[in-house]
């Protein structure tokens, strides 16, 4: 049979084709319907701190960075409890990184806070000694692409159904407000305001209240928001 | 044996080997520096935001893995399909048009990829960063790529396929699923009618998109990393060495093995994850099954070399591949070592790794395209080999980068996982996360050492590439089998 195949090649291709298909098929396929639901309480992203996960995707955290907690007590200990299937339902994509060259970060939002990040990400050192992170500066001054933001929970809402405006746990409430762009702007702006209140720099407050939000004040949202 | 009749044209295949050399030094030039940025942070900041860590990653592996491999994969296809096939690039105007397209669109899309890595354009997911205009370019070429495949097959006039055509078939579906089933992705400029065009959001997303990455991830490493490579080593080493292939049930075995097992592993990167269970169970099972093709092939090889070990004295190309099938012995046990749970628990996260990447790609992919564009060089330009002395040096001098590498990743890589998990006499954690990190710093500095030797290595491979074409001694007939060298 081989000798065969080894004379005819579109055979030949087929045979591969499906000696390497086979495995995908069984591995991914009986669990995907089943692995998208959402953990209970799990919501969306608004959208400040999806703009501010676009900034954490955009310089690469998580090159460096895990968000992904393994239930070991050693891992615990250290970051809380361990990740839940459920709680990465809303993440596209998955930002579980490979490599913990810093901690990990699934859980940061309990127990950093906006001034620490803010301190932190300027200039590492000065907060962790002997951190060999670096620090991020432009991203105190760039700022954030909320419209591309926009138009990604537009996108997910649409053709992914992800439950922007709507009662997610049934209180009668919409649990995560998108609306228009200008009212999701409008909302984004007064959140960040609080955070870049929070990390106490005037540059960030001020360039909030001109309207424009720096990408770290949305980053810190994002990294606050993970809990 | 060659056909006297037949004049192959090499034109496509040294483009791509100057692409080769070219793509290895960029991507292994960025690799050393931020190996340094790890040691010396103060590195991070030479190029303000364009130097940073963070920021040069993703250019290194896609510079080495689509720049450098890619460029080396298709080199050798463009040169080993011809004579496998005993048909000529230059009886069909239409592959030979195929082929140059196929060139040109590749190195725009490499060239994309560097810029709009630099200017933050990524997906994030490892190996699959580039965003959609640039993988639609990708699938374009890929494409090409197969037409030049069965089309050169379609007009072959040896009707029986070798054993490298096996795995250069392999190569070209297996990407093609793999690239496009990751990679897919909604671009949001044209759902919303706002933002940025160039970006896009997954197609699946938490668990399962993980699980599809790693599926891709691990088979990319597979199908561009391991198939082609294997598909070099039967060409070149029976070639150079002047012997037949040991084993013909072997590398059947071998071949249809590695095609079944090697697609099962990639679970083995999501161990403790929040996939189902029995999926990691299986990444890992199959991943120690995968030792018995992986070996299979390798020891096809060096069982080639049986009877003529003095060539490995005389041979510095020879050298190469030897050590490269070594490499490849070693690189496919330790995987199947860290995908056992136990094992994996305390090692994933850490240096061991990129350790564990590292001697695969430098000593097994990084020797054997060595080792095939100079067995190549003197048959384009039908001159010696410039220099042996010159090319022994090299592989003494990377040799011992890869063995600095690996060997202080090992280290760094088992003391940071053993430092997480230490605990004092009450059960409280023993260190903190800034402690596990200060005291790599002389293993960081040792890999970049590695490194570094290495990367002079393709310094020193260029310029005897460029001597061989250039200044080199003609020769008059095309050698049958060990390349001339000088000196």
């Amino acid at each position: 049979m081989f000798s065969w195949l080894e004379k005819n090649p579109f055979f030949f291709a087929v045979g591969v084709f499906i000696v390497i298909a086979f495995a995908g098929l069984v591995e991914i396929v009986p669990d995907f319907a089943q692995q998208s639901r959402p953990v209970a309480g799990a919501k969306p992203y608004d959208l400040l701190k999806l703009a501010g996960r676009n900034v954490y995707i955009k310089d690469s955290c998580n090159a460096c960075h895990s968000q992904l907690i393994r239930p070991f007590k050693s891992e615990t200990d250290r970051y809380g409890m361990y990740s839940l299937n459920g709680e990465y339902a809303y993440d596209r994509p998955f930002l579980w990184g490979s490599k913990r060259t810093g901690p990990d970060l699934h859980r940061v939002g309990n127990y950093r806070t906006s001034d620490w990040h803010a301190n932190h990400m300027w200039d590492p050192i000065s907060v962790v000694p002997g951190s060999i992170m670096p620090a991020y500066k432009h991203m105190f001054t760039n700022e954030t692409d909320l419209e591309t933001a926009y138009a990604e929970a537009v996108t997910v809402k649409k053709v992914f159904n992800v439950p922007y405006d709507k009662d997610i746990d049934g209180d009668g409430k919409i649990d995560v407000p998108l609306g228009s762009f200008e009212e999701a702007k409008e909302r984004a702006l007064k959140e960040a305001l609080k955070v870049a209140e929070e990390t106490k720099r005037e540059d960030l407050v001020q360039m909030v209240k001109s309207g424009k939000i720096p990408e770290i004040v949305a980053l810190i949202a994002y990294l606050n928001g993970l809990k | 044996m060659q056909n006297p009749a037949i004049e192959y044209d090499y034109t496509v295949a040294k483009w791509f080997s100057y692409l080769a050399i070219l793509f290895g030094i960029i991507g292994m030039g960025v690799g050393v520096w931020i190996a340094f940025e790890l040691a010396f942070p103060e590195l991070n900041y030479v190029a303000g935001e364009y130097t940073l860590f963070s920021r040069l990653r993703p250019l290194h592996t896609n510079a080495v893995a689509f720049g450098f491999t890619l460029s080396g994969i298709f080199a050798t296809w463009y040169y080993v399909g011809q004579r496998v096939l005993k048909v000529s690039m230059a009886e069909s105007k239409f592959l030979m048009a195929v082929g140059k397209l196929h060139f040109w669109l590749y190195f725009i899309t490499i060239l994309l990829a560097v810029v709009t890595l630099l200017t933050r354009y990524t997906t994030s997911k490892e190996y699959a960063q580039l965003e959609w205009p640039i993988d639609i370019l990708v699938v374009i070429w890929w494409v090409l790529w197969g037409i030049s495949i069965f089309g050169l097959i379609g007009i072959r006039r040896e009707k029986t396929l070798y054993i490298s055509l096996w795995y250069y078939i392999a190569t070209f579906l297996g990407v093609a699923m793999l690239y496009l089933f990751n990679n897919m992705e909604v671009p949001t400029y044209f759902v919303a009618g706002m933002g940025d065009i160039m970006h896009s959001v997954s197609m699946y997303a938490g668990t399962n998109d993980a699980m599809v990455q790693w599926w891709y991830g691990h088979n990319a490493v597979a199908f561009v990393f391991t198939v082609p490579i294997i598909a070099m080593i039967y060409y070149y080493l029976p070639k150079e060495s002047g012997q037949p292939v040991y084993s013909y049930k072997l590398s059947l075995l071998s071949f249809w093995g590695l095609m079944f097992v090697y697609l099962w592993a990639g679970g083995h990167h999501l161990i403790y994850s929040t996939v189902p269970d029995w999926m990691q169970t299986m990444g890992s099972v199959f991943s120690v099954i995968l030792i018995l093709p992986s070996w299979g092939s390798a020891l096809n090889m060096l069982l080639t070399m049986k009877g003529e070990w003095g060539q490995l004295k005389e041979n510095p190309l020879i050298k190469f591949m030897v050590l490269a099938s070594t490499f490849y012995m070693l690189s496919t046990l330790e995987g199947p070592i860290q995908s056992i749970k136990s094992v994996n628990a305390l090692a994933h996260f850490t240096d061991w790794i990129p350790g564990h990447v590292h001697d695969g790609t430098l000593g097994w992919v990084g020797f054997m395209i060595i080792a095939a564009i100079m067995h190549m060089a003197p048959r384009f330009y039908k001159r010696e080999i410039y220099s042996k002395k010159l090319l022994e040096m090299q592989f003494w001098l990377q040799t011992t980068g890869i063995v600095l590498y690996f060997s202080s990743m090992w280290i760094a890589g088992i003391t940071q996982g053993m430092m997480w998990r230490a605990v004092d006499q009450y059960g409280n954690l023993a260190y903190s996360f800034i402690d596990t990190v200060t005291v790599l710093h002389p293993y960081y500095t040792l890999r970049g050492i590695g490194g570094l030797f290495y990367f002079i290595g393709l310094f020193m491979w260029a310029y005897n590439f460029y001597k061989t074409m250039t200044a080199a001694k003609q020769i008059e007939k095309e050698p049958a089998f060990a390349t001339p060298m000088a000196g």
